[in-house]
């Protein structure tokens, strides 16, 4: 096990909990502030990288096609958002869950409606292919450094925007009070659209810079969806902070779990076994990861006290 | 959507087949939507191809939808068992619903012909004689390849398949032919979609060689990011990595790698021919292994159907078993276990105009047979 090794496995789960970062920052932010239940987030990664493979797909130009995912899941979301979703602000969980997931089934069903059931082709571009040297002679592929860079820059903006900015301030007092903040005249439903096509737009972007390395297929969000209340669980719901320790965490913690426990059971039993075993364990280790934060948090990492 | 269709087709088929003889109903389970649905979509694209071309009015098929999710799978088979009264069931890709179907419909005495799963257990101790696979035993093409490893003079295999049944059989089939070294094994997630983490450690083992299982999207994402991370070794794996309804959205980064099939849309036979170019003509696309699969189970039902009426089971499950059909893979024929003995060929990915696909370059394993079949008593 060589130095080069842990560090290269370290990169990859920074980008791992980069990519869960965006989409799990929408998602903590609808909850956030509208206590919304949203499981077609999902829905709008898959639209977002659809997006990004058919605008690539005419243009060839990569910049286009990531434009083209922002745009087309932001209005995605601004649509779901005025057409279905404001009427579910008012009930419980239960029919949020409900809804949404019909979401999910409408969007997939659309999705392969206009585009078929055979994965979509997306590569990327040439001039973010192929590996770089990094410092201390690790090969590292530039386009990963590249989602790494953007889920920072992405990041960075979105703290701006919520500690700086006159729409930071609405959000944040959406979060601590809806009904003061209505009656202190702010378009309430407007800020709404607003988050929820903002939170629709990270996921197709996430969407859309995944499925350069990835297949573009439906059904493609569900599996990040899962893993992105995960995150948002453990960051403390509505917290963006919390959501960027959470998915670097969970990130971090799966990347690194799978490389290192099947070699850790392999000193104590046979290499078959222990590569099953370990593998096994592996993909339980969020899941332990988040049981172990809620014992000791019950309400996230930096949850308010909910 | 497919649902509603296959629920009308079946009801036209039953109101024309009234006053028909006694009709064959034929319950499909297959992956239609979800990460896996194009596996699913060909096998069931091959299999109507050849009902429709065979125009009768006595066998109905019922298609549904299991999402890759083996209780889904489990409830519709209930269904289409006890209430539907099937006689012959098939569809499932999936060995991990395949093992949590097929023992409980021929317990049933319902016949199941697999057009793709084929879990070890299932050609070994738990074989039955209601169950027929057409399309291989799940360590076939990964024996194939490792003797194609032995034969290409690599040394050094890193291998790594997803952990579920059919991954477990694919390693297993791999070493039981390779006869190198291993430079490192890996069980990754069933539907993992990304593979940095395996690629570092390939990069980091010292190997000479790559050998992956990994079908549909799984593959997709790890060619990608194999051939973007810098790696630089030569790579093996079975035709369900480099199958037609894949290599489309993987492109170039597939060029010219060996992989291991049963079926290939040149092998030179008329049947095969036909079926390429009927399946293009209904389609618009080429024909899979998957679908090819689809095809000749259809076939070998109506040539069973042929012979002996299904309600006899003795004379129908002997003419499934002597399986006189013309395969678009040339010669087919079953073992004890009714599993194929059959020639598993070695493919190169080329390009044809804009379409990536496969030719044949030499016969793998000629008159291959599982290594099961001896466990199993029938």
């Amino acid at each position: 096990m060589s130095l080069i090794l842990i560090l290269e496995q370290v990169l990859n789960g920074l980008q791992f909990g980069v990519m869960l970062f965006l989409m799990a920052a929408g998602l903590t932010l609808v909850f956030g502030v509208m206590g919304l239940i949203n499981l077609a987030h999902g829905a709008l990664y898959m639209v977002g990288a659809f997006a990004a493979a058919a605008v690539a797909g005419w243009t060839g130009s990569f910049v286009l096609a990531l434009m083209a995912s922002l745009a087309a899941a932001a209005a995605a979301g601004a649509l779901v958002e005025v057409t279905v979703i404001r009427r579910l602000y008012d009930r419980d969980h239960l029919d949020q869950v409900l809804a949404t997931f019909a979401l999910i089934l409408i969007f997939s069903e659309g999705t392969r409606w206009l585009f078929g059931s055979f994965p979509l082709f997306l590569d990327v571009p040439s001039y973010l292919s192929g590996p770089v040297t990094l410092p201390g002679g690790i090969q590292y592929p530039l386009y990963r450094l590249a989602i790494i860079v953007i889920g920072l820059v992405v990041g960075a903006g979105l703290f701006w925007l919520i500690a700086r900015t006159r729409i930071g301030v609405q959000i944040r007092a959406g979060e601590a009070d809806r009904e003061m903040i209505a009656a202190l005249g702010v378009d309430i439903s407007k800020l709404y659209t607003l988050v929820f096509a903002l939170g629709a737009a990270l996921a197709g972007l996430a969407g859309a810079l995944v499925g350069a390395i990835q297949s573009v297929q439906v059904g493609m969000g569900e599996p990040v969806l899962i893993l992105a209340f995960v995150v948002i669980v453990i960051g403390g719901i509505g917290s963006i902070k919390g959501a960027l320790v959470g998915a670097l965490l969970v990130g971090l913690t799966d990347t690194l779990g799978g490389v290192f426990l099947p070699r850790l059971f392999a000193l104590m039993m046979e290499p078959a076994s222990a590569a099953s075993f370990g593998a096994s364990l592996a993909s339980m280790l969020i899941y332990i990861l988040m049981a172990a934060v809620l014992l000791v948090r019950p309400s996230g990492l930096f949850g308010g006290s909910a | 959507m497919n649902i509603l269709k296959s629920l009308a087709m079946a009801t036209a088929v039953s109101t024309l087949a009234l006053a028909a003889h006694a009709d064959t109903k034929i319950g499909m389970i297959t992956t239609l939507s979800g990460g896996g649905a194009g596996l699913g979509v060909d096998v069931r694209d091959g299999f109507m191809l050849a009902i429709e071309a065979a125009g009768r009015d006595d066998v109905e098929v019922v298609i549904e939808d299991d999402q890759r999710k083996p209780e889904s799978a489990v409830q519709i088979a209930d269904r289409m068992i006890q209430s539907e009264k099937v006689d012959i069931m098939t569809g499932i890709i999936w060995s991990n619903l395949a093992m949590a179907v097929v023992p409980a419909a021929t317990a049933q005495n319902v016949f199941y012909l697999s057009p793709n799963a084929g879990p070890s257990v299932l050609a070994g101790k738990r074989c039955h004689k209601n169950y027929f696979n057409v399309a291989w035993q799940n360590d076939n093409l990964h024996e194939a390849a490792g003797a194609y490893a032995n034969d290409a003079a690599l040394k050094n295999s890193f291998i790594l398949a997803p952990n579920y049944p059919a991954g477990k059989d694919a390693l297993t089939g791999y070493k039981r032919m390779y006869g190198g070294e291993l430079a490192g094994e890996i069980y990754t997630k069933l539907g993992q979609t990304d593979y940095a983490a395996e690629i570092a450690q390939i990069r980091a083992s010292g190997a000479d060689s790559v050998y992956f299982f990994l079908p549909g999207g799984m593959g997709i994402s790890f060619l990608k990011q194999y051939a973007d991370s810098g790696v630089d070794l030569p790579v093996v794996g079975p035709a369900f990595s480099f199958d037609q309804g894949i290599l489309q959205a993987v492109g170039a980064a597939a060029l010219g790698i060996k992989n291991t099939s049963q079926w290939n849309k040149d092998i030179d036979n008329a049947a095969n021919a036909a079926f390429v170019a009927d399946f293009q003509a209904k389609y618009g696309r080429l024909p899979s292994l998957y679908a090819s699969q689809g095809f000749d189970t259809a076939n070998l039902i109506l040539s069973a159907l042929d012979k002996a009426d299904v309600s006899d089971q003795d004379a129908f499950r002997a003419a499934l078993k002597a399986a006189e059909f013309d395969s678009v893979r040339g010669d087919f024929k079953f073992g004890d276990n009714h599993h194929p003995v059959q020639n598993i060929y070695v493919r190169e990915v080329i390009q044809e105009g804009d379409v990536f696909t496969n030719k044949i370059i030499a016969t793998g394993l000629s008159d291959h047979a599982d290594a099961y079949a001896s466990e199993c008593n029938m």
